[in-house]
């Protein structure tokens, strides 16, 4: 396949793709109403195209991307499962697009009434008492949180919390949060059944822990049975539980973080709620708290009158403040909530079971040609990894991008950190019976050919539009930008 | 609704694959007393024509800027946006996609985004940018991160004239971390010099500003670059691109970091999100960005292609000691913004930023001329202006509203000492017709 050359690489002087109306005002000299120092001397370089290349141009570069709708995406940790149309038309209602942040309330209920109800179904599902919409990603979602633990701590004078608990099987995103919010990290070891190792966690358990985060399950897929005792211990020295909910997938309308004994929250929309992820975002990280933890949230609060009408409180007095402006990734809520009501209560907990029977079904046939290294059950995810074949000089990274070769995005690679030439794999209940034997007929060739053939291995992807990148070249002399000769 | 395609037959060869009897085997390890023995409590479990019915209903209860001529910006703006945007936008290519991990089947998102680093950089005369942030305000609270870890300094200096809300943002960012802010007063719109000259010391990590500012007001950055820059402090612009279509960059004055909200182009107001922050720097900071950064390298072959780089920055390599905690990003709203600037182009971005300026000033001008209004400020202004009302704000815009006109932002929500005015902003999507009936409207205001 062809490269397609940069935009600014196709631009010629004149070319405009958008028409703007003419000026109807009088206009009068600019020189009279800007200071002529602050005027530019030279337009910028932009590109400048007619249309239908702008067009040609992105439809090309869409053409070299992988989405969930050109196949199978099993992404550890990050649920790429289908993101349903409807949705998608729901958003784009002009009633939700046109509107303006700070338009009079009185001309937004509809948005506010979605919001409030987004947020009772939210805390329904995760077993807390409020929740706040407010934060735009997972990682944005875990600062809010940690940060309205600080603020709980500092309410009761209690300052001398300066640490967080975080195993070592977490995303990364959890030590670098509390590092933001001004926290020393701990790190917990985990145990033989790839759970927090209680000893350790007792060991450091101590009055200037300000709280733990924590996946359940965890990053390598596998539910966490020592949970009340987790939360027994850190609550009795007076630190608080936090839950990442990358992984609520696998738990939905089976057990609750409220219920588990957590404290605050967050959930990715764009996982568990089926909003898409556009190459790297717009998400949304919403979070819940139990109640005594409900002062803290951000500004401004969503909240229902006597009158049954919807207004925002600007005013808590304990929040920890605003962490965005406005009020939310609105239009990934309106997609999260057509979702959660189109399937309802025992929609959801389908999703969830067939989640769990997908994933367990692949790591039953998997475990047999690849090395499992905690063998039991799994929830929505597992961890395979390739030492059954380094003998052959093959490593996960060669897997991954064989599987490039046969059509499929490849599991998430050498996460978590606890387990070597790790692949995580995720498979979503959206997936069929059809597609989980095709995905596992290719993982076994790429073992076979692996032990045959391994060069093919190490040097794929083949089939693709490029191969292998020099990665040590780009970062050492990076090259970030196009600049005019 | 129901998107499993699996069919209970099929369910049923999948578990005695897996060598139990049923679903619920397999979540034993669940202890019992966390087991949500009751279904979840949430209405729904719908067709999709109900869905849509349901939903749609919910979207109803809102009056959208189709129904009404809105005046307001702040922060948030109406600009037209070209239709093949959004086509393209649906594309699942780009829409579904994760992050761009795999570089070999991400090469359109990775190049994209390169492509929208560059115009970033392009426009505002920076060296640097990376794929984007949540939102300006964060981008904002980032770039005074980056400031104190390059000069190993811990306090902030911030005008008053930058967003209300942006500085609520860096507030809750920066307070857990230990820095200082210290507000800049403001007088006539624009940034007190003395009070500039007054608060700057060697202790400070940046000066941070707007352009143009909250009030739609230009300041003298060369001025505030010079007092800055002279006793070591970064210079932070929070600027909107659009006015870089007229406007030097910040680049030429002075700036050493620049972040901005791109909602601007081609991304609707959907009630205040998803926006997209950016944010470039100079060369030497490049280092220090937070979040995902885009480069171009080769492959084995030696063709050219895109993948994420300087990733020993990030928080999936360096856990506590990454530069932020940033993962997800903005990057489709940054795919609209790249789409919709390159549409404008060089000519294009120059005869935009000249109708809103010449729309927003002829605004002005009728307005002041009305009994009881004037400018509030002397300043130059670029597409907003503050209006000083002796008729109080809240009856203005009421008045307004009967005539489906949404007025100014009442200044006292943010700014109690500017308690009879509004700050109205004009773009290219207001027609004179529309300025004139707001004006016909106002001069009846009695």
């Amino acid at each position: 396949m062809k490269m397609e050359p940069l935009i600014f690489e196709q631009s010629a002087e004149g070319r405009c793709a958008m028409s703007l109306p003419v000026c109807d005002v009088p206009e009068v000299d600019l020189d009279t109403i800007l200071p002529s120092q602050l005027l530019r001397d030279s337009k910028p370089e932009l590109p400048q195209l007619a249309e239908v290349d702008l067009v040609r141009h992105f439809t090309r570069l869409s053409s070299f991307n992988h989405g969930v709708d050109t196949g199978f995406y099993p992404l550890g940790s990050c649920t790429m499962k289908y993101n349903p149309k409807v949705n998608e038309s729901l958003a784009r209602l002009s009633d939700f697009t046109d509107i303006h942040p700070y338009q009079p309330e009185q001309l937004t209920q509809g948005s506010l009434q979605l919001m409030y109800e987004l947020q009772q179904d939210l805390c329904e599902i995760t077993g807390m008492d409020a929740f706040t919409l407010q934060p735009a990603a997972g990682a944005h979602g875990e600062m809010t949180g940690i940060l309205m633990i600080k603020a709980y701590h500092e309410s009761r004078q209690d300052t001398k919390r300066t640490k967080i608990i975080v195993p070592d099987a977490a995303h990364g995103t959890n030590p670098a949060t509390a590092s933001m919010a001004g926290f020393n990290i701990i790190q917990v070891p985990s145990n033989e059944r790839g759970g927090v190792d209680i000893e350790a966690l007792r060991k450091v358990a101590n009055e200037e822990v300000a709280g733990l985060m924590l996946t359940n399950p965890n990053t390598l897929g596998l539910f966490d049975e020592n949970i009340l005792e987790i939360a027994e211990i850190i609550h009795s020295v007076g630190g608080l539980l936090y839950y990442d909910g990358a992984n609520t997938n696998a738990i939905m309308g089976i057990t609750r973080p409220g219920d588990m004994g957590f404290d605050a929250v967050h959930i990715n929309l764009h996982k568990t709620f089926s909003t898409p992820h556009g190459g790297g975002g717009p998400g949304a990280g919403p979070v819940g708290v139990k109640e005594f933890l409900e002062p803290f949230l951000p500004k401004p609060v969503v909240e229902k009158r006597e009158d049954r009408t919807f207004t925002l409180n600007y005013n808590p007095p304990q929040s920890i403040g605003r962490v965005k402006t406005f009020y939310s990734n609105f239009s990934v809520l309106v997609k999260a909530y057509a979702y959660i009501r189109g399937l309802g209560g025992e929609g959801l907990k389908n999703a969830t079971q067939n989640a769990v029977l997908n994933a367990n079904y692949l790591m039953s046939i998997l475990k047999e040609h690849y090395y499992l290294p905690y063998d039991r059950t799994c929830k929505h995810e597992f961890v395979i990894t390739s030492k059954n074949l380094t003998q052959y000089g093959i490593h996960t990274l060669d897997i991954a991008k064989r599987l490039l070769d046969y059509g499929y995005h490849p599991p998430t690679i050498y996460f978590p950190l606890v387990v070597e030439e790790a692949m995580m794999i995720e498979p979503t209940e959206s997936e069929s019976l059809e597609t989980l034997d095709q995905f596992v007929e290719v993982m076994i060739k790429i073992a076979e050919e692996a032990k045959r053939d391994s060069e093919l291995v190490k040097t794929a992807p083949h089939n693709t539009l490029i191969t292998r990148l020099d990665e040590t070249a780009a970062a050492r002399k990076p090259n970030l930008r196009w600049k005019k000769e | 609704m129901n998107y499993v395609p699996n069919t209970a037959s099929q369910q049923e060869q999948l578990l005695a694959r897996i060598g139990v009897n049923d679903i619920e085997e397999l979540f034993q390890d669940v202890p019992e007393s966390v087991r949500l023995y009751r279904p979840l409590n949430i209405q729904g479990g719908m067709s999709e024509q109900e869905l849509v019915k349901h939903v749609k209903a919910l979207a109803a209860k809102n009056s959208s800027l189709e129904q009404y001529t809105s005046f307001l910006g702040a922060g948030a703006y109406e600009h037209y946006i070209p239709s093949f945007v959004d086509q393209l936008l649906l594309r699942q290519e780009f829409y579904t996609a994760y992050t761009p991990y795999q570089p070999e089947i991400s090469q359109g998102t990775l190049q994209a985004i390169y492509e929208y680093q560059s115009l970033v950089c392009e426009l505002t005369g920076m060296d640097a940018s990376n794929a984007s942030m949540y939102d300006g305000a964060t981008a904002m609270a980032e770039a005074a991160l980056m400031s104190c870890d390059a000069t190993r300094r811990d306090k902030v200096l911030v005008a008053k004239t930058v967003h209300p809300e942006y500085r609520e943002v860096l507030q809750t960012y920066l307070e857990p971390r230990g820095v200082k802010i210290e507000d800049i007063e403001y007088s006539d719109g624009v940034i007190d010099y003395d009070a500039l000259g007054n608060t700057l010391n060697k202790e400070i990590a940046c000066v941070i500003i707007q352009y143009p500012n909250f009030f739609g007001s230009v300041e003298d950055y060369v001025r505030i670059a010079d007092m800055a820059h002279s006793l070591g402090a970064l210079l932070v612009f929070v600027t909107n691109p659009v006015a870089l279509g007229l406007l030097k960059s910040p680049g030429e004055l002075g700036a050493d970091i620049v972040v901005g909200e791109g909602q601007v182009f081609g991304n609707p107001l959907n009630y205040g999100g998803p926006n997209l922050g950016f944010l470039a720097c100079r060369e030497k900071f490049t280092r220090r960005m937070p979040g995902r950064i885009v480069g171009a390298t080769t492959d084995h072959n030696g063709k050219t292609g895109y993948v994420l780089t300087l990733q020993a920055r990030e928080q999936h390599i360096r856990r506590e000691k990454a530069s932020s905690n940033i993962c997800s990003n903005e990057a489709l709203c940054a795919l609209a913004f790249t789409m919709h600037l390159s549409a404008l182009g060089k000519q294009g971005i120059h005869d935009l930023a000249h109708l809103n300026v010449q729309k927003a000033h002829y605004a002005a001008r009728q307005i002041a001329a009305i009994q009881g209004m004037s400018l509030a400020f002397t300043s130059s202004f670029f597409h907003e202006f503050v209006i000083q009302t002796t008729e109080s704000p809240a009856r203005i815009n009421e008045e307004l509203l009967k005539n489906n006109i949404i007025g100014g932002l009442d200044l006292s929500r943010f700014y109690p000492e500017l308690d009879h005015h509004l700050l109205f902003c004009v773009t290219e999507t207001k027609s004179k017709e529309d300025i004139d009936r707001l004006v016909t409207v106002l001069e009846g205001i009695k």
